[in-house]
């Protein structure tokens, strides 16, 4: 793997200090101990939209929310078996990121691809929360190791396995990479950033095509999602 | 004639292995990337999914906990019979999607697209998919699962002659980069492209191409094998890597498949086959032998044959 330079490893809580958290920086890896919750579509809609009562003791009991539904059963005996955890992408949640963050006092927004540096800016640093990201994406059965126990799982009647509410404990539970920080500088932009650079070379040769989509950019930084 | 026990058995098995064990071809693949990857972010990446594939093998649960989409490719050589016919195979499909969604565990992910009516077992209204191809000769049939990854890293779009390789160019590269982006394609991947056919089949042509075809195959035609090893090495050029990090491993392998078009179009299609490129295979016999196997060998000569009648091989050797 030629030279390349080892980033940072650090432990940290699912109820993380400010001082922690201060700590930070893009790119470092991060494995989580204490109990993390998932929170998708479902948990938001059904908590802020519908207004019903959060199962669980937030932040207090856990300030990590998880984008993500694990691949899972609920055995005859109510007990629970997690295989493989895998995020799912959250830009798809900024609707409701903003109330959730001040409702829920989460302070670690867990997901896949992050969020846009406006979005950081805006509500998250405000609220003192940063991102990380799960590496790869699909580290699952890696990240399934890192859960020691499911401590219970609110809302499955209500919104099914995928999207109901999972109270996992962690154990060293990782590799997370942090994307964003306490100023709200985000990591995947900064990444485009530097590739974009070098874009214009890699598209000598090529020509747009003859018929054009509506709408469609020919701006190589944009950022697609936002 | 094919016992339909065996059949589910069998399947069940393949459910299995996809969700767990990384093909050997695409793990070699990736062993490569890792191997030349310098991008200190990116490197990262690749030893985790390196480690990520141990592990799953190891404790024996899914490598990924989306389990994408399963589907199924059922081959049948021409002489093949199955007790209680296609309507049992079927059926015996669908029953070990469903246990096996129970069984590995993996994440029930098919819902109904308006109600998200969700059976918690990934069978639903055309779930899984079941696609059928035939070979002359032949008492087996080949049973192939694919766990596609993804709501991301593929597209379509009609192209002309006029556009050209510069404009297949182009929209291979804009595909690439735009879902490369935050890595929302999980790439490095296995990148499936479609050419030609109608719109239908030029996606179905590309994805097969990523998930039918393994890491090193080329395409018969010598230029479009030409245009593979291309395309790979352009990808690998853009200067992105795992997760959209600065590196250089984004694309696995290239593989091309093309399909007569219309006379004035030139359709085109990008399918990535992700981190998680989970596919296998197992070919059962009449006799009840079955043999597991990871490479799909969907694409035969009768797969891509070109002329009216099809004649075995053997008499193509002789008439010519
Ligand atoms: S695209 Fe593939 S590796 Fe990524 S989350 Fe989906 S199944 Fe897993």
């Amino acid at each position: 793997m030629g030279n390349t330079a080892m980033p940072r490893e650090i432990r940290l809580s699912t109820t993380p200090t400010p001082e922690a958290l201060a700590e930070l920086r893009l790119g470092d890896i991060v494995y989580l101990d204490g109990l993390m919750y998932t929170a998708r579509e479902g948990v938001y809609k059904r908590a802020l939209e519908e207004k019903a009562n959060i199962p669980m003791e937030l932040p207090s009991e856990s300030a990590a929310n998880f984008h993500c539904s694990p691949a899972a059963r609920i055995n005859a005996d109510g007990s629970f078996d997690l295989g493989a955890v895998t995020a799912t992408a959250s830009f798809r949640f900024a609707k409701w990121l903003p109330e959730w963050l001040e409702k829920s006092g989460a302070k670690l927004v867990i997901g896949k691809g992050g969020m846009s540096s406006k979005d950081y800016k805006s509500y998250f640093v405000p609220n003192g929360a940063i991102y990380l990201s799960t590496v790869g994406y699909g580290t699952g059965a890696l990240l399934g190791r890192g859960v020691e126990n499911v401590e219970a799982v609110h809302w499955n009647d209500e919104l099914g396995l995928a999207q109901a509410m999972w109270v996992i404990r962690c154990n060293r539970m990782g590799p997370f990479i942090v994307a964003s920080d306490n100023e709200g500088n985000c990591l995947f932009e900064r990444e485009n950033a530097k590739i974009a650079e070098n874009l214009h070379r890699v598209y000598e040769g090529t020509r747009p095509a003859t018929l054009k989509r509506y709408g469609e950019t020919d701006d190589r930084s944009d950022e697609v999602i936002g | 004639m094919i016992s339909i026990d065996l059949i589910e058995k069998t399947a069940g098995v393949l459910m299995d292995k996809a969700a767990i064990e990384i093909p050997q071809d695409y793990l070699d693949g990736l062993e490569g990337a890792a191997e030349v990857e310098d991008g200190d972010l990116s490197s990262f990446v690749l030893q985790a999914m390196l480690e990520n594939y141990k592990a799953a093998k190891e404790d024996r649960r899914a490598m990924c906990g989306d389990t994408g989409c399963p589907r199924w490719y059922v081959k049948m050589g021409n002489d093949a019979r199955i007790e209680g016919g296609p309507v049992a195979l079927e059926a015996a499909l669908r029953r070990a999607t469903a246990d096996a969604t129970n069984g590995v565990p993996l994440r029930p992910n098919r819902v109904h697209p308006l109600w998200r009516t969700d059976h918690n077992n990934n069978v639903g209204i055309g779930a899984p998919e079941i696609e059928y191809g035939f070979e002359p000769g032949g008492e087996w049939i080949d049973l192939i699962t694919v766990h596609k990854g993804g709501l991301f890293g593929t597209d379509y779009r009609m192209l002309f002659p006029s556009d050209g390789i510069e404009g297949i160019k182009r929209f291979y590269l804009d595909s690439l980069v735009a879902f490369g982006k935050r890595g929302l394609a999980c790439q490095p991947a296995i990148i499936g492209i479609g050419l030609g056919g109608s719109k239908d089949t030029c996606m179905v042509l590309g994805k097969r191409a990523a998930c039918l075809r393994t890491v090193g195959d080329r395409n018969p035609d010598p230029k479009i094998a030409e245009l593979e090893d291309e395309f790979k090495e352009l990808g690998n050029s853009i200067g992105m890597g795992a997760m959209g990090f600065v590196g250089k491993s984004m694309v696995i392998d290239c593989n091309i498949e093309v399909g007569y078009c219309h006379t004035g179009g030139m359709q085109m299609s990008v399918h990535a086959f992700c981190l998680s490129s989970r596919r296998a295979v197992a070919r059962i016999h009449s006799d009840g032998r079955v043999e597991y196997r990871t490479d799909p060998e969907w694409f035969t000569p009768y797969q891509r044959r070109e002329t009216v009648e099809w004649e075995t091989p053997q008499c193509h050797e002789k008439s010519a």
